[in-house]
């Protein structure tokens, strides 16, 4: 009933103002000094952190192997350039909190030397299995900012057998455009990217889904894609957040992605276009992934660029290099400015999912004053997700979590249209972020408080069991006393008596 | 004359009905023994005395009598109270009770002793070692009870706040204007 | 640079639409209706405007205050005054000054403040004034003068005007009457027809206010373009103000072509007492409303509905502010039943089912 008074297939959404020509129509720049470290986070990736192989003092070569991937849902790491091994300890994160994770420093040696690896010529004659197990080695995750490890994907597609790779290049956060370039600089490569994907996945059909504010980017990839009968290229509507990949399957399908589930399990797999392009190098030159185009953009930034950025510059050397307005900046901000994280300061490093950096002055920023809910809705209408934003910040702020988890808490994406949209400057995301994360906390402290009564059960039982113990033991050697007094043992029967004591007793001291 | 009589019987009427109410609370009780074991179920049962009662029975005993606020385990936290608020069905005001700063044991290393004492006296055997040797705190199953202070004859155990990492950091809830101005108001006071 | 920012999340960028610049929006799409109906009813509509806004604002002030909330940009965010001035709007335009007051505390205090301040409300508090004026004091809230255009020899001047303010309407000889709807339910309770009691109306003179009555009653026409030009801003959805019209014009539609000498035709409903008022700028109150297109839908449906009912078969000649004060309670239910559904998952909340093609 309610699809008839919305026939769209999009849901939702906000038009924040795209201020993408600053940086959209400059080539990337490939020539950006080698900073003197380099720092590279052990986790940059969804899953469990990668495990270091190399020691401090250890000389590296670009592209080699730094740390391996733990598990089925990792992601290994490699230098970015070649180089001493410093240090590998806590350092800051880039993260709202700055909170340090583990990180691995390399002093670049300045020559940048290539470790050799093997060239493959004819990637399809790789098993679809081998090219996913080259895409894992080389530390590919999805570069859209999910960092999810894209073997693992890969692998998912093709036990699915899934019938369509939607390949997103619609790049739907303001100010960046590093994606945009990348398809206008590097199709072919993007294009061949993604027939190796095809091929890993067994599948036949991709769709290139670009915004329809990137008219260079769409000509430049379908003519790329023009001898692959198999690929289309298509624009799609200029929208926040198009980019959302279930927001993009709907459309581009007409299927709804069930809560709980993943998508190839309605036979689609999504992927970004520089995860594709990453695939390319990959398979191709056997080169990993150790670089990056970052967006550094911002009303801030005198000179906004995209840069091919070695993995685990620090974010100062880039503000450095494109000129920063240092005394108006308000807001530095990693990734996009509707979903990217606001850091405090800029001495972090830039990772796998750094899609951009962002030097925001004040006028730019969304005004904090905030003011009471007046229940305009305006939440409600552009909430991709079909949650009642004003609702749960209502139920939040009440301290009434269970009841923003019923009405849709954790179907939450964090997209930020709803904090974008209100007239009243309420911090509606934060307000869920700071839920869902308190969520988590409870279910811990619950699990924490049922192993504290299985520990304190498992305790009283074992001093039961030591108590009859020692009872019973009593009651032995009660009854050996009696039994000596009317007639001898022998000597081995005593000993046996006394092992068993030993081995008790050095049973309670165990505990 | 007319408005008398009305007075007069809806004062009556209010009487007789406040009156059977009365009787009705009184015969028509409900045990709460129940309660009190649905009570206990929910409390950490680790009788670490922290409430001001000498164990988690006797707390329970209170909550059910009405003599203790649903906020009243520290262990057990704001996620705690809110489970025993709404099976005693009290309303909760949380926004003024402190999350109590959870706290763990930790064992320096450079004093311990090996004693044994303090993994004896711990309710969640969270205190791992053996006669002659450092012992060392289990964080994760430690519940902040301090019993193991008590005992530990060179005060090499101490009480740290968990650390914040990456795995633990949470956002902040936002503070609303509305608790600005209290806040402002009551520095001017 | 600083080296410690506050913790904030996304967005961090947003529009520049503020609480204040939509309220202000609103005022501007009332004023051309507003300035034509106070030019139309002279010196003593002006002083009632002004003496109710100016209360309006007095009182927001005051709760304010009480609640410790106090702040020049609160008060001057523009909800009061346009509470004010809505309530101004749907008062007799020649009423004495205490009506404009103790309006305007009705409004903000219990129609707003006592349920805790902007956002809050359950009911349209320049409504639940209205109608509370309106069971109050009947003569004072019925009582309609002819139109009388400033700087008209007939006229009063300024300060005959607050005589009228002042004083009341007793010792002055004004020329009153009832509104078109008014009139017609009076004669309707002398069994008269239609095509008996209509002999003098004009549909053109009451669409464009040269008519009695409040000034949110009499110039339809400016005051549906001023509701359009707010539904082009985006300020309000068309989602409400369509559907009450609609459904207004159907029932009477139906209705009149049964019996068209003992019920009104659609045309006089749309065109008389506070239907395109209470259609544009009542009813899409965002407060009171439902949240949803749907639930607004069936909102204005129901208040259509209403008006039409009490108009046709109640005890009012206008039964706008009633059929609003009771669509508004129905608002928390229909937002409870009709809500938006979640992606992935059908409108029960239960995840959707993967169809196996």
């Amino acid at each position: 009933m309610l699809s008839f008074f919305n026939p769209l297939r999009i849901r939702g959404g906000v038009h924040p103002e795209a201020h993408k020509t600053a940086t959209a129509n400059l080539p990337i720049v490939t020539d950006f000094p080698l900073p003197k470290k380099l720092y590279i986070p052990l986790q940059q990736h969804v899953g469990k952190p990668a495990e270091p192989l190399i020691r401090v003092g250890d000389k590296v070569l670009k592209g080699q192997l730094l740390a391996y991937s733990q598990g089925m849902i990792s992601a290994p790491v490699h230098a970015p350039s070649s180089g001493t091994i410093l240090d590998v300890n806590d350092y800051p994160a880039p993260h709202p909190s700055a909170l340090p994770i583990r990180m691995i420093v390399l002093e670049t040696d300045g020559q940048d030397t290539w470790m050799l690896a093997p060239t493959v010529n004819d990637p399809f004659q790789l098993t679809p299995e081998d090219i996913s197990l080259r895409v894992g080695a080389a530390g590919i995750v999805g570069l859209g900012g999910a960092t999810f490890p894209t073997a693992v994907k890969l692998n998912m597609g093709r036990e699915a057998h899934i019938d369509l790779l939607i390949i997103n290049g619609s790049e739907c956060e303001p100010y960046l455009s590093c994606d945009d370039r990348q398809m206008q600089e590097r199709a072919e490569h993007i294009i061949d990217g993604v027939r190796i994907m095809l091929h890993s996945m067994t599948t036949t059909n991709a769709v290139v889904a670009i915004e329809d504010n990137k008219p260079l980017a769409f000509l430049a990839m379908q003519k790329a894609a023009q001898s692959f009968a198999a690929i289309t290229v298509m624009q799609i509507p200029t929208r926040y957040p198009m980019g959302w990949d279930r927001q993009l399957i709907k459309y581009l399908t007409g299927k709804e992605v069930p809560v709980g589930s993943r998508s190839s399990e309605i036979g689609v797999t999504i992927h970004n276009v520089s995860t594709a392009l990453a695939v390319h190098k990959a398979i191709r030159y056997g080169q990993p992934l150790v670089s990056r185009v970052v967006t550094v953009s911002g009303g801030a930034i005198l000179r906004p660029l995209n840069i091919e950025v070695p993995l685990g510059t620090l974010i100062a050397e880039l503000f450095t290099f494109c000129e920063v307005k240092t005394d108006a900046v308000a807001r530095i901000i990693m990734g996009g400015p509707m979903m990217g994280d606001a850091l405090p300061h800029v001495n972090l490093p830039t990772v796998k999912a750094t899609s951009g950096v962002l030097a925001l002055t004040q006028s730019e920023l969304k005004n904090t004053e905030e003011h009471p809910c007046i229940r305009c809705a305006s939440c409600i209408s552009v909430c991709p997700a079909g949650l009642r934003p004003l609702d749960m910040a209502n139920n939040i702020r009440m301290n009434q979590l269970d009841a923003a988890v019923d009405i849709g808490l954790k179907d939450c994406i964090s997209c930020g249209c709803c904090s974008y949209i209100c007239p009243s400057n309420i911090p509606l995301v934060q307000y869920f972020k700071y839920a869902a994360g308190e969520v988590a906390a409870r279910q811990q402290a619950q699990h924490k408080s049922e192993q504290t009564k299985r520990l304190i059960d498992a305790r009283a039982a074992r001093f039961k069991r030591i108590a009859d113990q020692q009872a019973a033991e009593e009651q032995v050697r009660l009854a050996a006393k009696a039994a000596r007094s009317h007639q001898l043992t022998t000597d081995s029967d005593t000993s046996t008596i006394l092992g068993s004591r030993l081995a008790q007793q050095s049973e309670v001291d165990a505990h | 004359m007319y408005v008398l009589a009305a007075i007069v019987s809806l004062t009556l009427l209010g009487l007789l009905l406040g009156f059977l109410l009365g009787l009705a609370g009184k015969y028509l009780k409900v045990e709460s023994s129940p309660l009190l074991d649905a009570i206990e179920a929910l409390l950490p049962g680790s009788q670490c005395g922290q409430c001001g009662f000498i164990g988690c029975k006797p707390a329970a005993e209170a909550l059910a009598n009405g003599n203790a606020p649903a906020t009243i385990c520290p262990p057990g936290g704001s996620a705690l109270a809110e489970q025993l608020a709404l099976l005693l069905g009290l309303d909760l005001d949380l926004s003024d009770v402190k999350e109590p700063e959870l706290l763990v044991a930790r064992v320096s290393e450079a004093t311990c002793t090996g004693c044994t004492r303090c993994f004896k006296v711990c309710p969640t055997d969270a205190i791992v070692g053996a006669p002659k040797q450092i012992h060392a705190v289990v964080a994760d199953a430690c519940i902040g009870c301090k019993k193991c202070i008590d005992v530990c004859p060179t005060e090499c155990l101490q009480m740290h706040a968990i650390e914040v990492t990456l795995r633990n950091w949470r956002w902040t809830k936002p503070v609303t204007a509305k608790a600005e101005v209290n806040t402002m108001g009551e520095a001017l006071c | 640079m600083k080296t410690s920012f506050k913790l904030s999340s996304g967005a961090h960028i947003g529009t520049r639409i503020t609480v204040s610049h939509i309220m202000w929006q609103v005022m501007l799409a009332l004023t051309p209706a507003t300035v034509l109906g106070l030019y139309l009813f002279g010196w003593p509509a002006i002083n009632l405007f002004v003496i109710t806004v100016l209360s309006a604002l007095f009182f927001e002030a005051l709760c304010l205050k009480l609640a410790g909330r106090f702040a020049r940009s609160v008060l001057l965010d523009g909800s009061a005054l346009l509470t004010g001035w809505l309530l101004a709007m749907t008062l007799p335009p020649w009423s004495p000054w205490w009506i404009g007051v103790v309006g305007s505390g009705l409004a903000i205090i219990l129609g707003k403040h006592v349920y805790g301040g902007l956002g809050q409300n359950l009911f349209n508090p320049a409504m639940l004034a209205r109608v509370a004026l309106l069971i109050s004091f009947p003569i004072e809230m019925t009582t309609w003068v002819n139109v009388s255009p400033l700087f008209f020899t007939e006229s009063p001047g300024i300060v005959t005007s607050w005589q009228i303010t002042f004083g009341g309407l007793e010792h002055l000889d004004a020329v009153t009457g009832a509104t078109t709807l008014g009139f017609i339910k009076t004669e309707f309770s002398q069994n008269h027809l239609l095509s008996d009691i209509l002999t003098e109306y004009s549909g053109f003179l009451n669409f464009i206010g040269w008519t009695r009555g409040s000034l949110g009653e009499t110039s339809s026409l400016l005051l549906a373009l001023g509701g359009v030009w707010l539904i082009r801003q985006g300020i309000i959805q068309w989602h409400i103000p369509a559907a009450l019209l609609l459904s207004v014009t159907l029932l009477s539609s139906i209705f009149h072509l049964l019996d068209n000498q003992h019920y009104v035709s659609p045309l006089l409903h749309l065109n008389s007492g506070a239907i395109v008022c209470v259609a544009f700028f009542i009813a899409t109150d965002y407060v009171t409303s439902p949240n949803t297109p749907t639930g607004c839908l069936v909102f204005g449906a129901g208040c259509g509905l209403l008006i039409f009912v009490i108009r046709t078969w109640g005890a009012y000649p206008e039964g706008a502010g009633f059929a609003i004060l009771l669509m508004n309670a129905a608002t928390p239910l229909i937002d409870t039943y009709i809500k938006p559904r979640i992606y992935g998952r059908d409108h029960k909340g239960k995840p959707i089912e993967i169809l196996k093609s």
